[in-house]
């Protein structure tokens, strides 16, 4: 009882003090609203540096290992073989040598550095006016109903293409564009996402990334053989035994010429086949993307072509490489103005709604309300991992952290693989950009003569796999990873809960 | 002066959204479909409109042209490792500049009079061509 009076009072007490405290320092400190930069409320899942100038992927660990193993085995070449050849044969050699290696660093940085081509996402009006023309061309559904997927056709040379509806993005991606599930964008002319260069590789990058792989063929070949003729030169001149029995300097040598001997060879089969293959590609005018799955391949079909080539091999290839440059389309460094709401990964699913400057804040609202649908449904509903298809205007945010699962489940295990053949898993990559929707039924197929290194994906491709058969009953698969990407949605409503 | 007006007229209307959609037909190049929306029938002129789009059309399909000056262009680059880019404007940026003066010079001349505004596709990623309708409040609430 004693307590129980007193406390009352220094409860009171405390709550004063609190409140005098906290007033004055709120209005000296009116929230000024700092303009943000575009990349900054950027919603995929890149990452920016020096402001806004530099885009790349999440994950860059292996960037930063190619870099090391140019820099070193060049810098290895320069410092050691390079003084030898240069007096012994003819000083052009290391200056050809560092010809090269600027071009091929100049077009990695390029390649890794540059936005590939990103699809900005649909503005909210955007986004509800395809729903509602989806909904007219579809008929009225009901209960149940399930509508089928999202897809238009369109005849393009004579060929039927399908355009597909991307989920995140909420548009219907152009014919090429495909969806990176590592990123988190979709990509025009999508090739591939390159974990070597730390980025996505598509239409704007696509002629660095091919630049690159080609000059570092020949640098790699031109290292191995003048490493090769050193050792030779020097073992006619001092004999090869008595070489080994030198002071440590000579010792030291022979480390370094066995090191970049050993990283060249390893790297001119994987790097020629790439550069060979992409040589092919380009020729034929086809993404690394369309020839995994066949789609133009003769065994498809009598009457499947190409609709993008241009005929002959010249075109092709002078159309990939040196074809207009496009601009980016997503404006990184741009202002944000304050009161456009952000397209984002929300909708407001009220269909054609007239927007005004009253429209802002009922986005704010309709934030609030889809928050907190993601977080209760991040709680209530871990194992579903239901079908992509929309049940209403709330359901968009389910398709979305449902897609994220199956899929993202490849995404995340493939940078993580040591593989000692870049090729290989640069085309292994393609595993993990699978778009979040219905053709994860390639994963299986794609398996048996990708590598059978990728271990970590069979798992998560059979979820896919049922994920296909299975539209209209939700494939109920607990998956570890796609836990992780409802708990990141559950964060990010909860942010968002906290912020509006 | 058309611009004042459309400015006065976004403080007190109501506008609706109509958005033209790109025409994949000719392959992945930028070209936007001249089909005449219904919304804008009881608006504008439907010739005017396929007129627009189309200059847009021809304008896009310039900036993306494969002939002996991209080539050229693209050569030269190259050989000076895209440096060149920092002194001078792509052949496509030029081009998108022509295409805003275009659409400034269309919305003043003859879409704000209408009380339509078009936006320039660039600012949606060259997925749409989107043309803002305002309905004039104004009249209703003095």
């Amino acid at each position: 009882m004693h307590l129980g009076v007193e406390e009352p009072v220094r409860e009171c007490q405390y709550n004063q003090i609190c409140t005098h405290n906290s007033s004055p320092m709120d209005t000296p400190h009116t929230k000024k609203k700092k303009i943000k930069r575009k990349w900054q409320v950027f919603p995929g899942r890149n990452k920016f540096y020096c402001n806004g100038r530099i885009m790349m992927a999440k994950q860059t660990g292996v960037f930063y290992l190619t870099m090391v193993l140019i820099l070193v085995t060049s810098g290895l070449f320069f410092a050691f073989d390079c003084p030898f050849l240069a007096s012994n044969l003819t000083p052009a050699i290391p200056a050809i040598g560092g010809v090269l290696f600027v071009f091929v660093m100049g077009m990695l940085l390029r390649a890794s550095f540059s936005d590939p081509g990103v699809l900005p996402r649909a503005t909210p009006e955007e986004a509800a006016d395809i729903e509602r023309q989806i909904d007219i061309t579809n008929g009225p559904s009901g209960p149940g109903y399930r509508p089928p997927p999202r897809t238009r056709e369109v005849v393009i040379n004579g060929q039927t293409v399908k355009l597909k509806y991307c989920f995140t993005c909420k548009i219907f991606r152009p014919p090429r564009a495909s969806h990176c599930s590592l990123c988190d964008n979709c990509v025009e002319r999508f090739d591939h996402h390159c974990p070597w260069v730390g980025n996505c590789v598509g239409r704007r990058n696509y002629r660095f990334f091919y630049l690159f792989i080609l000059s570092l063929s020949l640098l790699t070949i031109f290292i191995f053989a003048f490493v090769i003729t050193h050792v030779i030169l020097r073992s006619n001149r001092t004999g090869f035994l008595s070489a080994l029995k030198d002071s440590p300097i000579s010792i030291c040598l022979d480390g370094c010429t066995v090191l970049e001997v050993v990283v060249c060879f390893f790297s001119i089969w994987s790097i020629v086949g790439l550069s060979g293959f992409h040589t092919y590609l380009i020729s034929s005018n086809q993404t690394t993307n369309e020839d995994i799955k066949g789609s133009w391949s003769s065994k498809r079909g009598k009457g499947n072509y190409n609709p993008y080539s241009y005929g002959n091999f010249i075109t092709n290839c002078c159309a990939a490489l040196c074809g207009p440059l496009p601009p980016s389309l997503i404006d990184r460094r741009g202002f944000v103005q304050p009161d456009t709401p952000q397209p984002a990964a929300q909708t407001n699913g009220t269909g054609a709604c007239p927007s005004n400057q009253v429209q802002s804040h009922m986005c704010a609202q309709d934030q609030c309300i889809q928050s907190t649908k993601f977080v209760l449904q991040a709680a209530t509903n871990p194992l579903l991992h239901s079908q992509p298809i929309i049940l209403g205007g709330g359901a968009p945010l389910q398709a979305k952290t449902s897609l994220g699962g199956p899929c993202s489940t490849l995404g995340p295990s493939q940078p993580s693989l040591p593989s000692s053949i870049p090729g290989l898993s640069c085309g292994g990559e393609l595993m993990a950009l699978r778009d979040s929707e219905i053709h994860c039924h390639h994963h299986l197929h794609h398996q048996h003569f990708i590598s059978p290194e990728e271990t970590p994906s069979p798992p998560a491709a059979l979820p896919c796999a049922t994920h296909l058969g299975h539209h209209v009953h939700p494939a109920q698969l607990f998956d570890p990873a796609s836990q992780d990407s409802l708990h990141e949605d559950s964060v990010r409503g909860l942010v968002k809960l906290s912020s509006v | 002066m058309a611009l004042k007006i459309l400015q006065d007229l976004r403080q007190a209307a109501v506008t609706s959204k109509v958005f033209v959609q790109r025409d994949y037909t000719s392959g992945t190049i930028c070209k936007f479909q001249t089909k005449f929306p219904a919304e804008l029938e009881s608006r504008m002129d439907k010739q005017q409109f396929e007129e627009t789009i189309q200059t847009l059309n021809n304008l896009y399909a310039e900036a993306e042209k494969l002939g002996g000056r991209s080539y050229l262009e693209g050569c030269l680059a190259c050989l000076t490792a895209y440096t060149i880019f920092l002194c001078m404007e792509t052949h496509y940026e030029k081009v998108l500049k022509k295409i805003a003066k275009y659409i400034q010079e269309q919305n003043e001349k003859i879409y704000a009079p209408l009380g339509l505004l078009l936006t320039d596709p660039i600012e949606r990623g060259l997925r749409v061509v989107e043309i803002t309708i305002f309905e004039d409040r104004s009249i209703g609430s003095r």
